[in-house]
């Protein structure tokens, strides 16, 4: 479903933030990428999402490279995957229910299903008491599980989440990975990239682990080590 | 589908523009200054043209005959004169209406009245007082005039006094040009610096909305539906600030127009602008409207390079 073709992203000869990455990720995985600041993780999702262009190599989404494909078709692409990020990145003047409605919005749906779907998914993250609410009324927690249902609610193939639990408690960590464990049971395909621990360790499921713009450990049910 | 996409960018456009009431409080206050200068100088145009008109008319040429000129030799004169191209009007003044005028004026200086009383015959000719369409032309009005004879060949014009106001007329033609040359060039600059301006305090305010723009796209959104709200405010910054300067005129011109009134007399700026209220607000606002949503479509571009 995934492809990285042997992926380099070089800033400048003393910044190369990737180097002959080559990675594979079926349908309905989950996969953790882990490693330490700097590693190349988010560099990877960046090119996956055609955010950057790689320097060397291809990087397909369900066979088509995206980084072969005009700018007014990146957004044909990105319908199809779901982003999360650690700052939340939130539309500030919408409220919680435009937020979500948004993603909807911009890719065409009718109003009929935005109204059905967005307070389904947001009773989904378990947010609905707060949908007129706007982004700076909420908790760190709350904020990531407006962008989690935003991600979501196109009903992506793959949910890519970078540092999602990076600016959270404990206790949202928690509930954060809960909701993209259960996205995943539903059939969706997750990237977390994430140096926390517990978070991977409590998983269980495959580890990808990144240093200095190389992969050098792939386990299919593995546990975070450095 | 399309019409969908037209009304949710539209709808987002006015929740943007209401919700960032600050930002687009500043962004109108910026555009009502620049629609005002702009407003301002179709006023002063407006006020200097007719106030150059108001001097242009009193201007003109007499043609002062001698005294024993035939009426209808005067007349016949006239007629051609009247025919010209360049000539707007003329005023036939006949011999008596000369010496009538001339009494009038001097009342007050007994000495002179007596001493005309004292002539048995008028000596005054009849005059042709004569306006050009334009102040340069009145110099190709005298040279033709110079030297018309009558039928008999003597010459029965005694004078034509553009040759005595021939500088005096030289010199407001050149003032009248410079004053409309000034004028355009003033309104061209001014002009100029407001729409930078306009642009500028644009860009700053979709500068604070550079992030969003960035998760519109990444989020699945189209160059077009995430730029196109803020065209929509772009607009509606240039609805509302033509609404204000045409109201913030209102109260400026009713109390500057006695003062205009009295240094150019028959110039009436309050008339001028409820005669043209409909078409300086049409300019106004397609001013505004226009300057206001390209300098969104060009600021916001910069943004959509993801």
């Amino acid at each position: 479903m995934i492809f990285f073709d042997k992926v380099s992203k070089i800033y400048s000869k003393t910044s190369i933030a990737l180097e002959g990455v080559s990675l594979s990720i079926g349908p309905k995985e989950f996969v953790s990428l882990v490693g330490h600041s700097g590693a190349g993780k988010s560099t990877l999702l960046k090119l996956l999402l055609a955010e950057e262009l790689p320097s060397k190599g291809s990087v397909y989404f369900e066979s088509v490279n995206v980084h072969s494909l005009p700018r007014r078709k990146l957004s044909l692409l990105r319908r199809k995957i779901g982003v999360v990020f650690q700052e939340f990145r939130l539309l500030s003047n919408k409220t919680v229910y435009e937020n979500v409605a948004f993603a909807m919005e911009a890719a065409g749906r009718l109003s009929k299903e935005i109204e059905e779907n967005v307070p389904f998914v947001l009773d989904l993250v378990g947010l609905t008491d707060k949908s007129s609410r706007f982004p700076d009324e909420l908790s760190g927690g709350e904020r990531q599980k407006v962008a989690i249902a935003r991600a979501i609610i196109n009903r992506p193939d793959l949910v890519v989440a970078d540092e999602p639990t990076g600016n959270l408690d404990p206790v949202s960590t928690r509930e954060v990975v809960s909701i993209f464990e259960k996205i995943n049971k539903l059939g969706t395909t997750i990237i977390l990239a994430t140096h926390n621990k517990e978070v991977v360790d409590s998983l269980s499921r495959r580890v990808v682990t990144m240093e200095k713009g190389k992969i050098i450990r792939d386990d299919k049910s593995g546990r975070y080590q450095t | 589908m399309i019409f969908t996409k037209i009304k949710r960018v539209t709808k987002a456009g006015f929740v943007n523009f209401w919700r960032n009431g600050w930002v687009s409080l500043a962004a109108i206050l910026v555009v009502v200054i620049t629609l005002f200068a702009i407003g301002s100088l179709i006023f002063s145009k407006a006020v200097l043209e007719s106030a150059l008109n108001h001097i242009e008319d009193k201007v003109d040429i007499s043609v002062y005959f001698k005294s024993g000129a035939e009426e209808k030799d005067v007349l016949a004169m006239k007629e051609v004169v009247a025919k010209l191209s360049e000539v707007k009007s003329v005023e036939y003044v006949s011999a008596d209406k000369a010496l009538a005028d001339f009494k009038e004026r001097h009342k007050d200086n007994a000495t002179l009245l007596q001493s005309i009383e004292e002539l048995d015959k008028n000596p005054l000719g009849a005059a042709l007082n004569i306006k050009a369409k334009e102040i340069s032309q009145y110099g190709s009005v005298a040279k033709f005039l110079d030297g018309k004879s009558d039928s008999s060949g003597d010459s029965i014009i005694d004078k034509v006094n553009y040759f005595q106001n021939k500088k005096i007329i030289d010199r407001l033609s050149n003032i009248l040009d410079s004053a409309k040359k000034l004028g355009l060039i003033v309104s061209l600059v001014l002009a100029l610096v407001s729409i930078l301006v306009t642009f500028n305090t644009i860009r700053l305010a979709i500068y604070s909305s550079r992030d969003e723009i960035e998760v519109m796209r990444l989020v699945g959104a189209s160059n077009r539906f995430a730029s196109g709200p803020f065209i929509v405010e772009g607009a509606m910054y240039g609805f509302f600030s033509a609404l204000i300067a045409m109201i913030i005129f209102y109260p400026i011109i009713v109390w500057v127009d006695p003062k205009i009134a009295s240094v150019f007399s028959g110039v009436s700026l309050f008339r001028y602008y409820i005669d043209n209220f409909g078409q300086i607000f049409a300019i106004l606002l397609g001013v505004g409207v226009f300057i206001c949503s390209v300098s969104s479509l060009i600021a916001v571009r910069r943004y959509l390079k993801i």
